[in-house]
């Protein structure tokens, strides 16, 4: 028990990375899709940021009083994967955006049947 | 003064890409996006023959950014392994931005022109970067950057085909989802040794000789990450529809260069990083990831003799060959890890000239080329034609093309290994991509129309006969691939057992 | 002039001839002559070299080397020395021939003929003089390749099928059971240089031998052994001097002279016949020979009843080849030269008939060896050579196998040889009893063509002069197989 408590952090992850994955493998709309992928990927991020905290350790901004910090690099790390987040969801929300422009629609059933339509 | 540049040779190779993709992203010339594009190449070109020069000299080149010491920096690393791979990329990308001129012209807007050329070269930078990169954050970094450039590239090809942006989409997905599994994996690696350099990682990972769970577990989350990158089997399926939505020139791009440079990185951290683990990697390379390569290789033939659409028969095709150098790397040995590094280079030729050529007839006729659309093209179009006929023959591995090298060394490392009926199997496969091979040229030759040929544009022909002739030369002397990538695996094979 | 810079230039020359043959398209007797010209200059390396191997002289050069254990070389073997003689001296033959007929047959795209003849000797000599397995195997892709536009010269819809046809069969057998055969050889052994008594024994498993002697067999449709036979009856729609050349002599030659070098110098008769391993196909040839003269009887078209007799003869060459008795591999050595001489006096008189007086079928030869006293003669030369009667050559030959198969106890095959002779006396006899029995109803205008008549004339005399000086030939069979 002691360990779920100790390690919330990680279940925290799980429950949100699953979450984002279930989000993205079912929905048949996409935007929702990539709802899911950045739940997906804040989950990662919360993660590696839940990792870098050190017991008693404060901000990592160095002071003269204080002597434990917790690990700034995992934040920096998080921060380029952050952006390179953003960066995909906008391309996603453009690329929808111009599917709905071609389509007509962004649900993935409707699509493939505009296709099938238009395959015959 | 040029020395100054020299000096800082290996980041400008990848820099001098993106510094250019940043200037001609919003010029409305038609033109001149591809001049510059063109002028930096051939000075990336020149730095990546001077590192090459420099490699061969001090056997490493550690390149440290911004003067930080390892662990704490992020550097980049070229040695052996990936001296010659920055040659082909280097070769290669300038002869497909030369190609590409007059392609984008036919298939994108006249206005996005510098908006194509600035993805081009941003797609090209990152690229560079995974093959020189020796951080595996920083690879992370470069993988989005060229998923990203990527995405956008093949939704260009919407002109044409909306299914492109469709593509675009199932790939940003399926890119993003494996490259946060590879973040995963990072995050894990980071957190069990401290460090992100790979040099330092396999130092750090010595203290745990026996092997943790997290580490175990950070590195099959590596491993997959790159899988779905890689277009490795099951994790492939973005790549048919992104490379034949695509435009040609992208697809081009994409099918020669992409997938291979993270094959090479996946050796690396396989073979380098990952060796100590002796038990995990016969797990995974011999359960996992070669009855999937085995799998891959028929799955890609047999769907690909089933295609209508040329360029879906290319990048199923691509899947098989994809399938070839895994199962090569998967045999662990020196005589493996050759054969797959020869093939990835063979292969990068290969495709190139075949999707060039396709992409000829592409924006001859602004529709699908499929097979019934290319009849009689081995008449109308003979000097094309012929290129494909040579690139296809390459593929299917006949003698004096450099696909019969690839499949030689191939069948030797499984021979060495004893793999008896994988032997049969490859040999079998090398027999049904004839099948859908035939066809091509049984609808370019032997139809029943015969037209008149049809003059054609020699700045296109041009770079697809260069890398044909590179097909045969390295076909008859292909001395220089197989020390490349014997050099590899003699890297590689440093902390190998066997 | 070194043995090597001879092995070359023999080797450049039909090339040579080509490129001259395109730069004078223009002029038409001028084109033509280089055919001459050509055979003439590589009849007498031909010649030189075979004479060269009777005293043990060495021609070898190699070039670069292409990959591990394997470079590009030429060298001739005894057996080459006589595949390169046989196509050397009848390409002179054929090239007055091609004159002949094809002006008189008004044959289009003449140049495009010329040319790819020529280049399809250059593989056949390459073929004869290469050094190792992959070389042959370049150069038998190239006589594919280059005889392919022969085939569907015509260009009308028969053509282009058969050439379909021939092209797919010939390539596909060969990337599909040729190619896999040559890797699984390199795997074994790491070479695939020709060597006498081969180089597989001791080095490839023997389990496993009739099986490679099996994708060998049919991976080289060439030999056209069944049921990889049909491409050679629909390559007859190709022109006569195709036929001729390429069907009696270069590419059929071309198929059972690689299957014959690999039995010889890379599989090794010795290990064959310690394993037993090609009992199978001396049946398989058996077989082949009684069901193709069969199929040849039931031929009216003279060019069809010829192309199965080529058949049957070609196995006659693998059967000695799958008995690997030393008689029987000098049977099959010497069948080389002797069934070519035949042949191409059949098909050169065949194609004479047509010139002449337009007729293809035998039944309609009614009378007409009274007409064309010259070639039937010739006929009757060439096909009792065939038969095996002395004094002909073919005699000498098919006496060699006879005796090989005794030599290894398979009385069953002596008799079907000697059957065979039987029905071979049936249905090429036949032609000549007709022409020479029964009376013409019509009168027909004949067209004189004497380029057509000449060449089988003398190839047909020489079927049986040369039986006097087997000798010369005998020295470097015996060669073949020590």
């Amino acid at each position: 028990m002691n360990n779920f408590i100790y390690f919330w952090n990680h279940f925290a992850f799980i429950l949100l990375m699953m979450g984002g994955l279930f989000i993205i493998i079912t929905s048949q709309n996409y935007l929702k899709k990539i709802v899911g992928l950045a739940i997906f990927q804040t989950a990662v991020f919360v993660f590696f940021v839940s990792l870098a905290k050190v017991l008693d350790g404060t901000a990592p901004i160095l002071t003269k009083s204080l002597s434990v910090y917790s690990n700034p690099l995992p934040h920096v790390l998080i921060l380029t994967a952050i952006v390179v987040g953003v960066a995909t969801s906008a391309l996603g929300l453009a690329l929808v955006l111009q599917i709905y422009k071609n389509y007509g629609t962004i649900e993935e059933k409707e699509i493939e049947n505009l296709e099938l339509k238009s395959d015959k | 003064m040029f020395d100054l540049f020299l000096d800082d040779a290996p980041a400008l190779v990848v820099v001098l890409p993106l510094i250019a993709s940043a200037i001609i992203a919003f010029m409305p010339s038609k033109i001149w996006p591809w001049i510059i594009s063109m002028i930096v190449l051939v000075f990336h070109l020149a730095l990546s023959l001077h590192l090459i020069e420099e490699v061969s000299i001090s056997k490493i080149i550690i390149y440290e950014f911004g003067n930080w010491e390892p662990p704490w920096g992020i550097s980049f690393k070229i040695d052996g392994v990936n001296s010659g791979l920055q040659i082909l990329f280097s070769s290669f990308v300038l002869i497909s931005t030369f190609y590409s001129r007059k392609i984008f012209l036919n298939e994108i807007e006249a206005e996005d022109t510098g908006k194509a050329y600035s993805l081009w070269l941003l797609a090209i930078g990152s690229l560079n970067g995974i093959i020189l990169t020796n951080d595996i954050f920083n690879l992370f970094v470069f993988l989005e950057i060229s998923a990203l450039a990527s995405i956008s590239l093949i939704s260009l090809g919407a002109g044409l085909n909306r299914k492109a942006l469709l593509a675009a989409f199932n790939y940003l997905i399926i890119g993003a989802i494996g490259a946060t599994f590879y973040v995963i994996g990072v995050g894990f690696a980071y957190a069990m040794t401290g460090t992100l350099n790979m040099n330092d990682l396999i130092i750090q990972l010595s203290q745990y000789s026996e092997g943790q769970l997290a580490i175990f577990a950070g590195m099959s989350f590596m491993l997959i990450g790159l899988m779905v990158k890689a277009a490795i089997f099951p994790l492939h399926i973005w790549l048919p529809a992104a490379y034949s939505y695509a435009p040609s020139a992208v697809s081009t791009l994409l099918a020669a260069l992409a997938t291979k440079t993270i094959l090479y990185f996946f050796a690396r951290l396989l073979f380098e990083v990952f060796t100590i683990y002796e038990n995990y990697l016969i797990i995974f390379l011999d359960f996992i990831l070669f009855p999937l390569s085995v799998i891959a290789i028929f799955i890609g033939t047999l769907i690909a003799i089933y295609q209508d659409d040329i360029k879906k028969l290319l990048a199923f095709s691509s899947i098989a060959q994809i399938g070839y150098i895994t199962l090569a790397f998967s045999l662990r040995d020196h005589s493996g890890i050759t054969s797959g590094f020869v093939h990835i280079f063979n292969h990068a030729l290969i495709k190139g000239g075949l999707f060039m050529s396709v992409g000829y007839f592409a924006i001859l006729y602004k529709d699908r080329v499929t097979l019934s659309s290319i009849k009689g093209f081995g008449y109308k179009y003979p000097i094309t034609s012929f290129a494909l006929l040579i690139c296809g023959l390459s593929l299917i591995g006949l003698p004096l093309t450099n696909g019969f090298i690839s499949k030689l060394y191939l069948f030797q490392a499984l021979y060495i290994n004893q793999m008896y009926i994988p032997i049969a199997l490859v040999a079998v496969s090398s027999a049904l991509a004839v099948v859908y091979f035939w066809k091509i040229v049984e609808q370019m030759w032997f139809s029943d129309i015969k037209p008149k040929p049809e003059k054609e544009d020699p700045s296109i022909y041009f770079p697809i006969w260069i890398i044909t002739i590179s097909i045969i030369l390295f076909g008859i002397y292909s001395s220089p691939i197989i020390e490349f990538s014997t050099l590899s695996a003699d890297y590689l094979t440093q902390g190998l057992q066997k | 002039m070194s043995n090597s810079f001879l092995l070359l230039l023999g080797i450049a020359t039909p090339l040579i001839a080509a490129l001259f043959s395109y730069l004078t398209r223009y002029n038409n007797n001028l084109r033509d002559s280089f055919g001459i010209i050509g055979g003439i200059v590589t009849l007498i390396i031909s010649l030189r070299v075979f004479h060269g191997i009777q005293s043990n002289e060495i021609f070898e050069i190699t070039l670069f080397n292409l990959f591990e254990g394997v470079d590009f070389t030429f060298r001739v073997t005894p057996l080459g020395s006589i595949f390169s003689l046989v196509a050397s001296s009848l390409w002179i033959m054929a090239s007055i021939y091609t004159i002949g007929y094809m002006r008189g047959a008004g044959e289009k795209n003449q140049t495009r003929f010329v040319i790819f003849y020529s280049i399809a000797i250059h593989a056949a000599l390459s073929i004869a003089w290469s050094g190792n397995l992959l070389v042959l195997f370049i150069f038998y892709e190239i006589l594919t390749f280059s005889t392919f536009p022969l085939v569907g010269h015509k260009q009308n819809s028969e053509s282009q099928s058969a050439g379909r046809l021939y092209l797919s069969i010939l390539v596909g057998t060969s990337l599909i059971f040729f190619l896999p055969a040559i890797f699984w050889i390199w795997l074994e052994t790491g070479t695939l240089n020709f060597q006498d008594g081969g180089i597989l024994i001791n080095k490839f498993p023997t389990e496993y031998l009739s099986f490679l002697i099996a994708l060998l067999v049919f991976g080289i449709g060439k030999a056209a052994i069944m049921p990889i036979h049909r491409w050679l009856p629909a390559a007859m729609v190709a022109p006569t001097p195709v036929s001729a050349l390429l069907h009696a002599v270069a590419v059929v030659k071309a198929g059972v002279f690689s299957f014959l070098v690999v039995i010889v110098y890379i599989v090794g008769p010795d290990y064959l016949l310690q394993t037993n391993s090609s009992d199978w196909l001396v049946w398989l040839a058996c077989f082949t020979i009684m069901a193709s003269s069969i199929i040849a009887i039931t031929k009216d078209d003279l060019k069809a009843r010829l192309a199965y007799s080529t058949i049957s003869q070609l196995s006659y060459i693998i059967l000695g080849a799958a008995l690997a008795s030393s008689l029987a591999i000098k049977g099959a050595s010497f069948h080389i030269i002797t069934h070519a001489l035949g042949k191409i006096t059949l098909f050169f008189c065949a194609g004479a008939i047509y010139v002449t007086a337009h007729i293809k079928k035998v039944s309609e030869l009614k009378g007409l060896g009274f007409k064309l006293p010259l070639i039937f003669l010739a006929y009757t030369l060439g096909a009792l050579s065939i038969i095996g009667v002395p004094p002909f050559i073919g005699s000498w030959s098919k006496f060699y196998l006879i005796m090989g198969s005794l030599e290894r106890e398979f009385i069953f095959v002596a008799i079907i040889l000697g059957v065979s002779s039987l029905l071979n006396i049936y249905y090429l006899l036949q032609p000549v009893v007709i022409g020479f029995t029964q009376t013409r109803k019509k009168e027909i205008k004949l067209i004189k063509s004497p380029l057509t008549v000449w060449p089988p004339v003398i190839t047909g005399i020489g079927c049986l002069i040369l039986f006097f000086y087997s000798d010369y030939f005998i020295h470097n069979v015996n060669r073949v197989i020590t």
